[in-house]
């Protein structure tokens, strides 16, 4: 309301400056106070402002239809079109349509709105615009060296036919050189394509790769709908389907198997003995029998289902049919061969050969080990083992036999001689089980015989033993004793007397295992016999050429009783065991007690707290994990964590990598040239990026990288340019290709 | 300006679909047609005459291409690399790409493999160039190699090889502990009483020689020849090649045994304090002092693989260590009587010691399990490991050398033996060479043992044939690849691996590092308030609102947690409360 106080103000201001100069258009002047005084009274109408001037831009809002007083119809537009010749009567009909209908136009969109379109559609395409460079910026990524600047001229020798581009032939003699080349078709440079440029020459472009991919996309889908489809249809369980199904399958098998002995005999002949292995297989398989789960349900249904009986008695025709030999035998035989086969299993049955003829343990059957003659103590291991491969090869032989017997039987069995055959061979089982009775009764005699003859065997040969070692003591010498063995501390002791005859060796195999099996065992106890076991493994003696003549007896002498002295005072072992366990205890954390004395029961000078307390209140650390040490009873290991390599560590794992592993793997390498050749620590520490000193990098150009495949051919391998008057063309550089291209979208 | 550019694109992409259609170019085609174009009168001149040349040039043009085709390297591809050798510088395992990994782990991993692959194959290929092999002495039947004597070999074999064995004769000032450079060429010999003298020994060419005027305990060649170390009665000294006295170290006393850590280094030294101490001698510092607590340190060797000192002991442990730690990493019970002589082999796999009970012992260090023992007359009171793995034996004044010692059998007798007049001190198997050489109380022997150095040596390593301006050169590039104390543990390759210790350990030891709690909450601070609200009672006040206000958060925390279980478990009795209601229940009122 204020503004328009003070319009008003500036129109009567107007009106008398007006009527102050000139009184000839009064009219407008009445005219003019005629609105403002209507402009006072009642609703402020809203002020129209004329345009006065020719201007591009026309705000709808500033048109009025003044003077006509009315609107302006469509129809008095058009009425003048169709009163003119030259328009068609398309457009007259489309506008007469126009005029009659009475929709109304709809609002255009608001600003916001319509600027939200054209953004969506503006991004749309710079991403199209800027995905274009995603492959080439991939490529850079991954590139394990990068030389700036991009696309440069390389400095590898160049072909001639490059560097001779505005060459002219000039002399006779070249040009009756040339002449003869280009005459014979002859290539210029190397007559082959390098196996490269063969390839580029065959790989595929991209399109074709396209097409070809779209292809196989295709025919795989159509597999997948195939398979779906088989599915679908074998997992219908209706009976009727499936029956009907096969037998049209039959029928049109059948079909073209008619066809085919007519057009193809040879594609006939296969399809039969395609026929002929499913039958031999199910010959081998009996599949059809009534042993499948199918049948065996039918069979229980067969008493009371008509139908299911038919089923039954259909697969074992299908079966006989299957089943039935080529050449027609005669159904005894089928069951003498069936009687064989019964017997077969006991032959089957035996362990397999011998695989150690030597060792008699190693066998799985001791039947045959002992021959009568062992029953002698005295015979010597070898003649036993002598004898027991002659038996061996006895019995192999026996076997070989009786199994090539079994194998001509089942052959060429005559059908009259079926039955003594039989007999035979049952007599054959007869008289092996009879044999092998008895053996067993044997073998165990044997056994224990064996058992002593091997005792005796070894007591011998250890004092066989022990004699040639007093022997070589002997011949040795008296001073020799250094030479007997020693295992213990104790034996230290009585090395004073010791001259001669040491106690046996027992066999070392048993000595070594002894402190790996004791040492696991969790007890203290037993790892201290461990650790003194481990201590006092046998040492074997070493033979010296040379007598130490500077230990000479007293110096032995002297030389023991140091050394008596020496432990006389400390155990060494039991220090060392005191010591680990301390260790052991000082990794262990300690229990946290939390009782206080006093709460809920008497406190004072000499008041314990009750043990409940004591048991409520007291916190069990975990357990540390095992000490590396746990296994090994004579050595401790430090559980320490060394901090001081650990700052030198990595710490964290690096991005990609998502485990330990992985990045130790990618890291186990050294790249010093200590571990390597010259070349391999070159290309393993070459430089991500390399820039030329002075050379200018600028961004890439659309034009170099993002090219469309069928203009990358044909930069290869140029032909020599000849003459003035063609100029190379791929001579050019890319470089100055690309300035120009730069100028050009400049201008 | 807008017209002009459309029609240069129209013109490119109609060139663009033109060339899609034409065929691949040969060379031949186009420089015919070309030809053709060019010279059209003169071909049809010659067109009568060439005809049949022309046919007959192209049909061998064809056979050449086919044959030239056809004509194929008959072993293609690169050389085949024995698997072997391949074995040989395999280095961890492979790491397969699991299943669901992402793009970027698949290639890093590819990559990775494709890499170390390839180091493998030029490595094994390179294998090639180490052509040297070692041989061994080998009797006639019924000969027992160690029946042969020095004399007879050194009469066998060349006048160079033969000159390896030789004897010094000083009985003035031994018994003599001995060292051997790095590249094999010097050795230095100690007496007892105060000689020193560093020699070529090849050429026989005195280095210097002197008298300390003091007991020398142990000598030991630095990284180079210009400079040893010398153990002497109270300091260690640091001499140069010319004998003159560079330091006296005053931190280093009483020391008994030194062995210096080439790649290290470090000088690392045992005293009969019992101090196990270690000098950087790049720039001069004590690294660490390690009191072993374990009395006087006299048996001491370093395992060469991971560069971890072994010391033995009188109580017949072993100890491992390292400058890193306080306590011994490893303490192994290996003899009943105090430990004699320990020495361990190359890889870093095998350790021999021997004893007071006259045992010597394979140990498997890698394990820390005995493999075989076997029994010395006299005990030996030396022992040494060569390159190539034979063991030389002290036993009195007799050096016996075993061979396959390191294998898992015992040895029964030994690979050759040698008698020397005094008692043995010092045993040291000279790199590169198969010569061992003995110091003894009358001096010093050089003997001959036939495949005891390794025959091929990497010359950027230590190059026994290296010139000065080599030997400057290696310096500097030893210096520079010098690997820091604090790398030295059980386990070399335990900078590969990722540190898998959890936050708490390392706020733990991070703690410790720094000597205060850096993550640690602080403590409250009352701010200063004024108009007589700051007074004493008032701070009081304030901090005991703060105070445990923590320790009351989480006792919150916790009788909130135990409340609901409390609910739930009533609710469960609830539950089987109602469960065991009677029908006859709901008459109940």
């Amino acid at each position: 309301m204020a503004a328009d106080e003070e319009e008003l103000s500036i129109n009567d201001q107007a009106i008398s400056a007006s009527e102050d100069e000139e009184g000839s258009d009064d009219e407008r002047k009445h005219k003019k106070l005629l609105e403002a005084i209507s402009s006072m009274g009642g609703r402020k109408r809203k002020k129209q402002n004329e345009r006065s001037e020719a201007s591009v831009q026309v705000s709808e809002y500033f048109v009025n239809a003044e003077g006509t007083g009315d609107k302006v119809n469509l129809s008095d537009l058009l009425g003048t079109v169709e009163k003119t010749s030259g328009a068609s009567n398309k457009t007259k009909k489309q506008l007469r349509n126009l005029q009659s209908s009475k929709g109304t136009l709809e609002l255009p969109l608001n600003k916001q709105q319509t600027e939200k379109i054209q953004r969506g559609i503006a991004y749309e395409k710079t991403t199209t615009e800027v995905s274009i460079w995603k492959n080439i910026i991939l490529q850079n990524q991954k590139a394990e060296q990068m030389v700036f600047p991009l696309n440069q001229e390389s400095s590898a020798p160049r072909r001639v036919e490059q560097v001779v581009a505005g060459w002219k032939v000039q002399t006779p003699l070249e040009q009756e050189i040339f002449r003869l080349l280009h005459g014979n078709s002859q290539p210029v440079n190397d007559p082959v394509l390098t196996p490269v440029e063969e390839q580029s020459l065959k790989a595929m472009s991209l399109e074709e790769a396209k097409i070809r991919r779209a292809e196989l996309q295709k025919a795989r889908a159509l597999q997948s709908y195939y398979e779906a489809k088989a599915k679908r249809t074998k997992k219908i369980k209706s009976k009727k389907f499936h029956k009907i199904q096969n037998k049209a399958k039959r029928k049109d098998f059948l079909k073209q198997f008619d066809e085919m002995v007519k057009t193809n005999p040879d594609g006939a002949l296969e399809e039969l003995k395609k026929m002929e292995l499913s039958r031999m297989e199910e010959r081998m398989s009996l599949k059809h029998q009534n042993s499948g789960k199918w049948a065996k349900s039918k069979a229980i249904m067969a008493k009371y289902d008509d139908s299911a009986r038919k089923a039954m008695q259909e697969q074992l025709q299908v079966n006989k049919d299957l089943t039935q030999k080529i050449v027609v035998p005669s159904d005894d035989e089928h069951e003498s061969v069936e009687e064989e086969l019964e017997t077969v299993p006991d032959f089957v049955n035996d362990p397999e050969p011998v695989i150690d003829p030597v060792n008699p343990w190693m066998r799985g059957r001791l039947t045959h080990e002992e021959p009568e003659v062992s029953s002698v103590p005295s015979e010597d291991v070898q003649a036993a083992g002598e004898e027991n491969e002659e038996e061996e090869e006895l019995i192999g032989e026996f076997e070989r036999k009786r199994k090539q017997r079994q194998a001509d039987e089942e052959d060429l069995i005559p059908t009259e001689e079926e039955q003594p055959t039989s007999e035979v061979v049952e007599e054959d089982v007869v008289e092996a089980s009879d044999k092998e009775d008895e053996e067993d009764e044997d073998e165990e005699e044997d056994v224990s015989e064996f058992n002593t003859l091997f005792r005796l065997m070894r007591s011998e040969k250890t004092l066989e033993a022990s004699g040639q070692t007093l022997n070589t003591e002997d011949e040795e010498g008296a001073l020799n004793e250094g030479q007997v063995r020693v295992r213990d501390i104790e034996d230290l002791e009585v090395l004073d007397e010791v001259v001669e005859g040491r106690p046996v060796e027992e066999p070392s195999g048993t000595r070594s295992a002894a402190p790996e099996a004791t040492s696991e065992t969790p007890l203290k106890k037993r790892r201290e016999i461990s650790l003194t076991e481990v201590l006092t493994k046998e040492a074997k003696a070493v033979k010296v050429p040379f007598l130490p003549t500077v230990v000479d007896e007293e110096e032995r002498d002297e030389q023991i009783s140091i050394i008596k002295e020496a432990f006389a005072g400390d155990d060494v072992i039991s220090d060392f065991i005191k010591d680990k366990s301390n260790q052991e205890a000082a990794g262990r954390p300690e229990v946290v007690d939390l009782t206080l004395p006093g709460w809920g029961e008497w406190g004072g000078v000499g008041l314990k707290p009750s043990r409940w307390k004591r048991k409520r209140f007291r916190i069990q650390m975990a357990p540390p994990p095992p000490r590396q040490d746990q296994k090994l009873p004579d050595v401790i290991i430090s559980e320490k964590r060394s901090a001081s390599v650990a700052s030198h560590q990595v710490s964290h794992l690096p991005f990609p990598f998502q485990n330990t592993a992985q990045f130790e793997s990618t890291i186990r390498t050294p790249i010093g040239p200590t571990w390597n050749t010259q070349s391999v620590v070159k290309s393993m520490t070459k430089p991500k990026v390399i820039t030329q000193m002075g050379a200018i990098i600028e961004p890439m150009v659309k034009e170099d990288y993002i090219k469309h495949k069928s203009t990358a051919p044909g930069g290869k391998g140029p032909a020599i340019m000849l003459g003035g008057n063609r100029r190379a063309k791929e001579g050019t550089k890319p470089r100055g290709r690309r300035s120009q291209k730069r100028k050009q979208s400049q201008a | 300006m807008a017209e002009v550019m459309s029609e240069g694109w129209t013109g490119t992409h109609v060139e663009k679909m033109k060339k899609k259609k034409k065929p691949p170019k040969r060379y031949w085609e186009e420089t015919e047609n070309t030809d053709r174009s060019q010279r059209p009168e003169e071909e049809q001149t010659k067109a009568g005459q060439n005809q049949n040349k022309s046919t007959v040039q192209e049909k061998s043009l064809k056979r050449k291409n086919e044959e030239s085709l056809e004509k194929k390297d008959p072993f293609p591809g690169e050389a085949p690399i024995p698997h072997k050798q391949l074995q040989k510088f395999q280095r961890g395992k492979k790491c397969k790409v699991p299943a669901g990994a992402r793009e970027k782990l698949k290639e890093a991993i590819a990559f990775s493999e494709s890499m170390s692959e390839h180091a493998q194959k030029q490595a094994a290929r390179y294998d090639l160039l180490l052509p040297e092999d070692a041989g061994f002495l080998e009797g006639d039947e019924d000969e027992d190699t160690n029946t042969i004597s020095q004399d007879d070999i050194a009469d066998a074999v060349d006048i160079t090889s033969g000159s390896k064995y030789f004897n010094l004769h000083l009985s003035q000032f031994g018994p003599y502990r001995l060292d051997y450079s790095r590249t094999g060429r010097n050795l230095l010999v100690g007496g007892k009483k105060g000689h020193v003298a560093c020699i070529n020994w090849q050429t026989k060419d005195l280095m210097c020689e002197m008298n300390v005027m003091e007991t020398v305990n142990d000598v030991k060649w630095l990284h180079t020849e210009a400079m040893f170390a010398v153990a002497q009665k109270r300091w260690l000294y640091i001499y140069d090649s010319k004998g003159v006295e560079l330091h006296c170290v005053k931190k280093f006393n009483d020391v008994l045994r030194m062995q210096f850590l080439p790649y290290h280094f470090l000088l690392a030294t045992a005293s009969a304090t019992g101090f196990l101490q270690y000098l950087d001698v790049s720039v001069g510092k004590e690294v660490a002092a390690i009191c072993t607590k374990t009395g006087r340190l006299d048996v001491m060797a370093q395992n060469p693989h991971n560069a971890v000192i072994h010391l033995g002991h009188s109580n017949g442990t072993i100890t491992l260590w390292s400058p890193n730690q306080k306590e011994p990493l490893v303490k192994m019970l290996c003899h009943r009587g105090g430990v004699r002589s320990l020495t361990v082999d190359k890889t870093g796999t095998y350790m021999v010691t021997s004893g007071l009970d006259r045992k010597l012992k394979v140990y498997d260090i890698r394990a820390f399990k005995p493999l075989h023992s076997c029994f010395l007359p006299a005990g030996a009171s030396c022992l040494s490991l060569s390159q190539r793995g034979l063991l030389s034996a002290a036993t009195g004044d007799i050096v016996q050398v075993y061979q396959n010692v390191l294998g898992s059998s015992p040895v029964s007798k030994p690979y050759m033996a040698h008698r020397l007049r005094g008692q043995i001190w010092g045993l040291a198997y000279c790199p590169f060479e198969d010569v061992l050489g003995i110091g003894h109380g009358e001096g010093f022997t050089s003997m001959i043992v036939p495949g005891a150095g390794e025959p091929n040596f990497d010359a950027l390593d230590s190059n026994p044939y290296r010139s000065h301006k080599q030997r400057q050169e290696w310096e500097v590039k030893a210096l520079l690849e010098k690997i820091q104390p604090e790398l030295i543990g059980l386990d070399p390759g335990q900078l590969s691996k990722v540190d898998q210790a959890s936050f708490e350990q390392k706020h733990k030891e991070q703690v410790e590092a720094l000597g205060f709690d850096p993550l640690a909450k602080d403590k409250f601070k009352p701010r200063n308030k004024k108009k007589g609200r700051s007074s004493a009672g008032a701070i009081e006040k304030r901090k005991r609102k703060v105070a445990h206000e923590d320790q009351r958060d989480e006792i919150r925390q916790t009788v909130q947690e135990r409340t609901e279980r409390e609910k739930e478990l009533k609710e469960k009795s609830k539950e089987k409360k109602l469960e065991n209601k009677s029908t006859l229940d709901r008459f109940r009122k």
